[in-house]
Parts: C-alpha cells; structure tokens; sequence
C-alpha cells in the first residue's frame, strides 16, 4: 500500500515545531513587537531574478473574467506597506512560495518568519536576530561577524569586490568549480554565487552562529548601499553548521532607487527569458508616502527547526513535503 | 539528440560528460535566497569508473548518453574479443579486452551476463554474481578435513585464482562470488 499518506517528520518533531512557534511569538510579545498578517495571494510579485513565482487565477465577484495573482514569495512588499502606514515594529510567520526549488534544504511551500525595526540598523537587527537564535538553540557556541569580503579573502582566497569575472572564473576552476558557466555565461554575481555555495558558505558558523554583512552592491536587492571604495550594501545573511537561515536589510527608502531596482530586474528577466510579473505599484507609493527608517529580516523557521533536531533533510520536519504534499 | 534538464537529473541518469557515457550517483540542488541555483552532481564515467564532481547551473540541459543493460549469453572467446549472444534475437555482439576487462576471469560459456551497450556498442561486462567453475589444478586435498580452516590457492578452467579449502581437489566443480573472487562451496553438476 501506498505509505506516502503519512507525514513524513515525526510526532516529536512536529511538537518541537509548536514549541518553536510559541518562543517565537513569545519573544516578540516580551518585546512588544506586532504580529501581524498579510496576503499569501497578491496581484504582483517578486520582480528578483532568482525567486519565481507561482502564478494562479482569480475570477469571482469584481473580476468576471479572472486575473492573475502570485502566490507570495516574501511578505516583504506588504509588511512595508504596514510600516509606511505607522505600525511600528511588525513581525509575520507565513508561508512563502518559491517555484522550482526542491532539494536538501529547499521546499517550494515553507515558512518564513520575517520582521522589521524601525529605527534599528542592519547591525542591531544582527543583535536581535542572534538573541531570537540563542533562545530556540540554546547550546550554540560563540558567535561570529564577519564581512563578504573577510570571508571569501579566508576560504576562497579572492576579493569578491574587486575580482574581474575572468579572475572569478580562475579561482573556481582552481578549485575544482570549472565547467560551471554553460551556454550563457556567468556574469560576476554568478561567479560569486558559486563560490559562496560552494566553498564559503560550509565553512561558515560551524561552532556558532555566523553572520556576514556589507554585500558586493550588485547584490543589494531591497538594501540600501553605502558609498565607499567599493560601495556596499547594507545587507546581512546568517549561516548556522554551513546552512543560510537568515537575510537582513538596512532596508532602501528612495522609491525612484526602489522604482530604477524593479527596471533593472525586468531588463535582466527580460534578457534571461523569464516571466515579467507585474510590479507591486503599492509599494512604490508607500515608499514615496515615507517608510521609516528600519531593518528588516527573513529567518527560515524549518531550517532552524532541523538544526534544532539533527535534521538531514528539510523533509524530515515537514508534515507533508512536497513529494507528499 | 535527447538531452535532460537539471530538473530531471536522478540517480541512475546516464548522460554525456566531457565526450564519455557517464551516471548520476548523487544529485542535490543548492541555491543561496538571493542567487543563482545549481545543481551539484556527483557522476561515475561508465568507462574508466572514475568518480567525478560537477557542478550545473540549475536550468540547463546535459545530452542523453545512450546507455542500456542487457542480459546477454557468453558464447566464446577467439583471441582477441569475446562474443555475446541476446538469447531473444540470436544477434551477437563482440566485446574487447577493455570492455570485458576483471569480468573475462568468470566467463564461462553459456552463463547469461549483464552487457553495457554504448549506443550498441559493448562498454563493460558484468559477469553473474555467483558462478561454477571447474579447478583445473590445485595441491593434492587432504580428505576428510573440512574443519581445520585453512586455505590454498586454486586455479579455475577461466585462468581465475581463487582461496579454497585444503579438501577442494582438481576436478572438483566450485561456486564462487565474482563480486568478491571469494569460494562459497563445493558444487554438483
């Protein structure tokens, strides 16, 4: 008989979920931070080249003839929205969709914890966000900060702002990452993706948690970028056992800087032949409103849910992955 | 030319790498929130048996390698190749000496073996996991001793070598594991 009714974590894990939840809530609680809720179904999407969306159709009462809606891929657009309008501090545990990523650590369908700080930087989120961990992972050893271009200099031996795409290309061969590129090339920031995946990030946070700041600016996607020699973005991830469980911004509040990031994204999808979804104009006029000045960050709960229990797969604490969903 | 995207990539997958038929043994997709997705496959090349690991760009597609196992009857060796029969539509193939390789030690005519063709070409033999041979020579036996454990070597009608007990005489039929090269027993015809 076909077993694939049953869910696939265990009932040990599942309760280990519930009770992550509740620190969750009951952390933001003490700190007197707004849940909040958002749509999962919304009229635009993400225009970031690297998260695709699913695409459904809505036909009903005001729409006879039926209307695209993407199902979310961040609550990102609308938890801003929330921010512009004067909520204050704001956080969200919702699931995000993401089409065409499945694997070791990826479902299409998981859940995201996500919240904002109006008046934090990027650097005091980072402090937040390491408390929030210590509390659901209590054993973990020290932490660790340390820049994009700290860690690719230590465990790639590049500097990841400076290095033309031939150099990156060279350092990836020499390490056994050539015959990547294919057809169309990789450009910088995929040389840099390589890399990272590859060899930066399973060194990165083995004792405790790891956080790296000051992205190349090509990558700021939603962060604002602080000029320098090079300019940087003020954009943080977290790595925990070789594993990324968190994106932060010092989030952008130019919306013409906002609105020229959406067009370059388009023209990149564009020459990818990707799917163009319409862009969140709502957004764009929160932002030209006013969004207070804050940071904001993504936490992926089931992967912190799987280092909290030995996890190997994210399948092992989903009720119902995708091959059973 | 058939070809597979990255999404179809599984174990057991044959494709083309770097000009030889190849296997997917691992598959796992990696991709950072913000970046590029990849596919980073571990693959063993079907004509050297080397592992290799190769990393692609999620999306792309790599060329089929037409590769198939068939069940094939040994038929005899000339000298320079080894003949196979399909025992369903009587069409025989040749293998050479690269192709038939540690397997050629376990041939014996008649025994039905696994053939790996390359776009019909013979890449690799596998021989059954068990096989009876006879031992064509060995030291004289010691009769009756089958409890002390110790052990000689054996040569079989194939040219193979094999550890048998000191009871196994010449003439005698044994099973043995092409697997391991280890005797398992005494058999009868």
């Amino acid at each position: 008989m076909n077993g694939d009714w049953r869910p696939a974590a265990s009932l040990r894990v599942l309760r280990r979920r519930a009770a992550m939840l509740a620190e969750v809530r009951a952390f933001f609680a003490a700190r007197r931070v707004l849940e909040v809720e958002t749509p999962l179904l919304s009229a635009a999407a993400a225009s970031d080249p690297a998260v695709e969306s699913f695409v459904t159709c809505y036909a009903g009462p005001g729409v006879a003839s039926g209307c695209s809606m993407y199902l979310n891929g961040s609550p990102e657009f609308a938890m801003k929205r929330l921010l512009a309008a004067g909520s204050g501090p704001i956080y969200q545990i919702c699931k995000a969709f993401r089409q065409g990523e499945a694997g070791r650590h990826h479902n299409p369908e998981f859940t995201l914890l996500e919240w904002y700080r109006p008046g934090f930087d990027h650097r005091l989120l980072m402090d937040e966000v390491e408390e929030l961990l210590r509390v659901l992972l209590p054993d973990l050893g020290g932490g660790e900060r340390l820049s994009y271009r700290e860690a690719f200099r230590r465990h790639a031996g590049i500097d990841p702002l400076t290095a033309e795409e031939q150099e990156l290309a060279k350092c990836a061969a020499s390490h056994g990452l050539g015959g990547v590129a294919g057809p169309d090339g990789m450009g910088v920031d995929g040389w840099l993706d390589l890399l990272m995946s590859h060899l930066v990030q399973p060194r990165l946070g083995r004792e405790g948690p790891c956080f790296l700041f000051d992205y190349p600016a090509s990558q700021a996607a939603l962060a604002r970028i602080r000029p320098g020699t090079p300019p940087v973005a003020e954009r943080f991830e977290l790595f925990l056992r070789g594993v990324e469980l968190a994106n932060g911004f010092h989030e952008l509040l130019d919306h013409e800087e906002q609105r020229r990031r959406f067009d370059a994204d388009l023209q990149r999808r564009a020459r990818a032949g990707q799917p163009l979804p319409p862009l969140d104009r709502n957004l764009l006029a929160a932002l030209s409103h006013g969004l207070p000045s804050c940071s904001g960050v993504a936490l992926g709960l089931d992967r912190v849910l799987m280092l909290m229990c030995g996890a190997e797969e994210i399948g092992e604490v989903l009720a119902f992955p995708i091959g059973r969903a | 030319m058939a070809s597979y995207s990255t999404n179809e990539f599984r174990r057991g997958l044959k494709v083309m790498l770097d000009s030889d038929p190849a296997v997917i043994i691992e598959n796992e997709f990696v991709k950072p929130g913000k970046g590029q997705a990849f596919n980073r496959v571990k693959l063993r090349n079907l004509k050297s048996g080397r592992v290799i690991e190769r990393t692609f760009k999620s999306g792309e597609s790599i060329e089929a390698a037409d590769v198939v196992e068939t069940e094939m009857q040994y038929l005899y060796n000339d000298g320079a190749a080894w003949h196979f029969m399909d025992p369903e539509s009587y069409e025989q193939i040749a293998a050479d000496e690269t192709a038939v390789a540690d397997a050629k030690q376990w041939l014996k005519e008649q025994d039905l073996c696994t053939v790996t063709l390359w776009n019909g070409a013979p890449l690799s033999v596998t021989p059954p996991n068990h096989v009876v041979l006879e031992v064509t020579s060995t030291e004289p036996g010691i009769r009756g001793d089958t409890a002390t454990g110790g052990t000689k070597p054996a040569t079989l009608e194939t040219g193979a070598v094999v550890q048998v007990p000191l009871f196994v005489n010449e003439g005698d039929l044994i099973k043995v594991d092409t697997r391991s090269g280890e005797y398992l027993s005494r058999a009868r015809e």
